[in-house]
């Protein structure tokens, strides 16, 4: 067990080994109509060797959100470290709408990362700035200037300085599982231990800045949730009760949790205010039917919720926070599960089955348009917008063990992130915009 | 854990046992054969006493060995199969859960949880609800048919705890269980 856990503690530390992470990200289906972008190696002026290379860090982050086709390096003319240095012609001819030039040079112990974003068909600079950062923070640099690189080129802000929570769990040879809730940045790096348990952590819900992570877990028998602290690590229960409870969402202004409930053997969706632990119920079922996987709207005055309706058929609700207006949201199959909002409030990602599987889908709120964005698949859960509301991240079966997968909003491109050890990762959850 | 509460019951009706003789007709007519069950059983533990009173009485048809320790009994079956997405009891268990019920019945101080589980399609917290919902359907038939209310409590485990590892039907279909598990 420990030499399992020791390989992870490596990856999170700076020593002079290559930067490995726990998660393996693979493009499983590319993009048509990506934009075109060269991204020149950095200059390394630096008398140790480097870890990362912060051009590699842009080029799979640009790749990754689906809008750009990085040009391989092996078909550069020239590598030129400064906007002076270069001949826009060279760039031109091999098709690239924007180049990406920089370096990084030593200050003392401190690195000073420069790039430069320029625009090749009209032949100018549209960005030029520079980040310093002791090394050990090299990669969060690199993904701030992808941030900048995406922001300048669509103006959307990026999603690549975010992080995600999710399960692991690992066997031993007797089958038996030890479960971790890890947070590592959005391409798997940095991963970091919030819990371990022999019981089953699930449901990890972000608060609205990202400084505390609500889950599900079942170390004492019934379902029963945990809100930590991820600065402190301290954590505590949310209710003293026997009653399984789960499912959390966090209301915007991060002062309630709603949740699930069972008393007196109905399941409904309740509110629980975290300064006093006190609670109320939101909903009410009807005989036979169970109310459960609640999400809080972004603008705080609903929440969406799933209604098994006896039957087997299980579909969206939304009600009010004051319990007025409950209304089905979703009409298409016959379930749809684990609603999980854009954080713009506009889009309701989820999994949805029919006839031919399970699916994910994603419903627009306003106009009720809904999508069905993948074919039937395996071991589909939890799925989770990224902040800017871009791609969303699920589980999904690969092979035999649980992976993550992430689709853009829109479709087009597809990726899978499985753990590198042998085991399962699941139960994905994507933090919110952090400020920097 | 399941064997440990059995290794308490087995202490513990040797006090409760007693009530039992005096409800003797009733605790005979559980299920079929129970008398060659029950026999099988004194058999059984008159190896782990000192025997002789144990068999007499099971011969008599009085005093029998704990039947929850007895794998012959039917009270040994103690999960509930269920088809996918469904919390129906199927009729096959019936006749199984009657005797559990009957036996809560007779056994006021006895009491049991409900463990309900599901196979690992679906969402993790839709399957806590459904497993909830398998263990809620079988408590009620328990209590329809005898168990007081207070005797049987219902606990979900989603998809959390598999019987089996696999990820098709060979494997799904034995997760799709409600687990009796009696209490110490």
């Amino acid at each position: 067990m420990l030499r399992k856990f020791s390989s992870w503690l490596f990856a999170g530390m700076f020593v002079a080994l290559p930067a490995h992470a726990v998660l393996q990200i693979e493009i499983t289906q590319g993009v048509e109509g990506a934009r075109p972008i060269a991204i020149v190696p950095f200059a390394w002026n630096v008398p140790v060797p480097a870890r990362d290379s912060v051009d590699e860090i842009i080029k799979s982050d640009l790749r990754a959100s689906g809008l750009f086709a990085p040009i391989d390096k092996k078909d550069f003319i020239a590598w030129p470290n400064d906007s002076s240095q270069v001949r826009f012609a060279d760039w031109r001819a091999l098709g690239a709408e924007n180049l990406v030039v920089g370096g990084v040079q030593a200050i003392g112990s401190i690195l000073d990362v420069r790039y430069e974003l320029l625009d090749v068909l009209r032949g100018q600079r549209m960005i030029g700035e520079s980040y310093r950062k002791e090394p050990a923070g090299l990669r969060s640099v690199a993904h701030r200037i992808s941030d900048r690189i995406y922001q300048a080129l669509t103006g959307e802000q990026g999603a690549f300085s975010t992080r995600i929570a999710y399960v692991t769990v690992m066997r031993d040879g007797a089958g038996k599982p030890a479960y971790e809730l890890q947070v590592a940045d959005y391409d798997g790096f940095n991963p970091q231990t919030v819990v371990r348990s022999k019981q089953s952590i699930l449901s990890p819900a972000w608060s609205p800045r990202g400084d505390k992570l609500a889950y599900v877990s079942l170390e004492q028998g019934p379902a029963a949730v945990y809100i930590q602290d991820l600065q402190t690590g301290r954590r505590d229960r949310l209710l003293d009760t026997t009653d399984q409870n789960s499912g959390p969402t966090w209301s915007p202004d991060g002062t309630k949790l709603a949740i699930v409930m069972s008393r007196g053997g109905k399941r409904e969706i309740y509110i629980v205010s975290l300064a006093g632990r006190t609670w109320s119920r939101l909903t009410s079922v009807l005989p036979g039917t169970f109310h459960t996987e609640p999400v809080w709207s972004p603008d705080g005055g609903y929440i969406v919720y799933v209604a098994g309706l006896g039957g087997s058929q299980a579909h969206l609700y939304r009600i009010d926070i004051d319990g007025n207006r409950s209304q089905r949201i979703s009409f298409e199959g016959k379930q749809n599960l684990k609603p999980s909002f854009s954080p713009d409030g506009k889009q309701l990602a989820m999994v949805h089955l029919d006839s031919s599987g399970y699916h994910i889908a994603v419903l627009d709120v306003t106009s009720g348009a809904f999508r069905i964005l993948t074919p039937a698949m395996r071991g589909l859960e939890s799925p989770t917008f990224a902040p800017n509301g871009r791609m969303i991240l699920f589980t999904e079966e690969g092979g035999a063990r649980r992976t993550l997968g992430a689709i853009s909003a829109d479709g087009r491109v597809k990726q899978r992130l499985a753990l590198q050890e042998d085991g399962d990762v699941q139960e994905p959850a994507w933090g919110p915009f952090l400020s920097p | 854990m399941k064997r440990g509460s059995w290794l308490v019951l087995v202490l513990s009706f040797f006090v409760l046992g007693l009530n039992g003789c005096s409800t003797g007709t009733k605790a005979t007519a559980d299920g079929a054969g129970s008398s060659q069950d029950a026999a099988a059983g004194a058999a059984k533990s008159g190896a782990d006493t000192s025997g002789a009173a144990t068999s007499g009485m099971a011969g008599a048809g009085g005093m029998k060995a704990d039947p929850l320790s007895d794998p012959h009994s039917v009270l040994a079956k103690r999960i509930v199969y269920f088809d996918f997405d469904s919390s129906v009891v199927r009729d096959e268990f019936s006749s199984t859960l009657e005797a559990h019920a009957n036996y809560l019945a007779e056994h006021p101080g006895v009491k049991v949880t409900l463990e309900g589980h599901c196979d690992e399609r679906g969402t993790r917290e839709y399957n806590l609800a459904l497993g909830e919902r398998r263990a809620q359907s079988v408590q009620q038939f328990m209590e329809l048919m005898g168990a007081k209310k207070g005797q049987v409590t219902s606990i979900s485990y989603g998809e959390e705890r598999p019987a089996a590892m696999g990820h098709d039907e060979s494997a799904w279909h034995l997760n799709r269980r409600v687990e009796i598990v009696y209490q110490k």
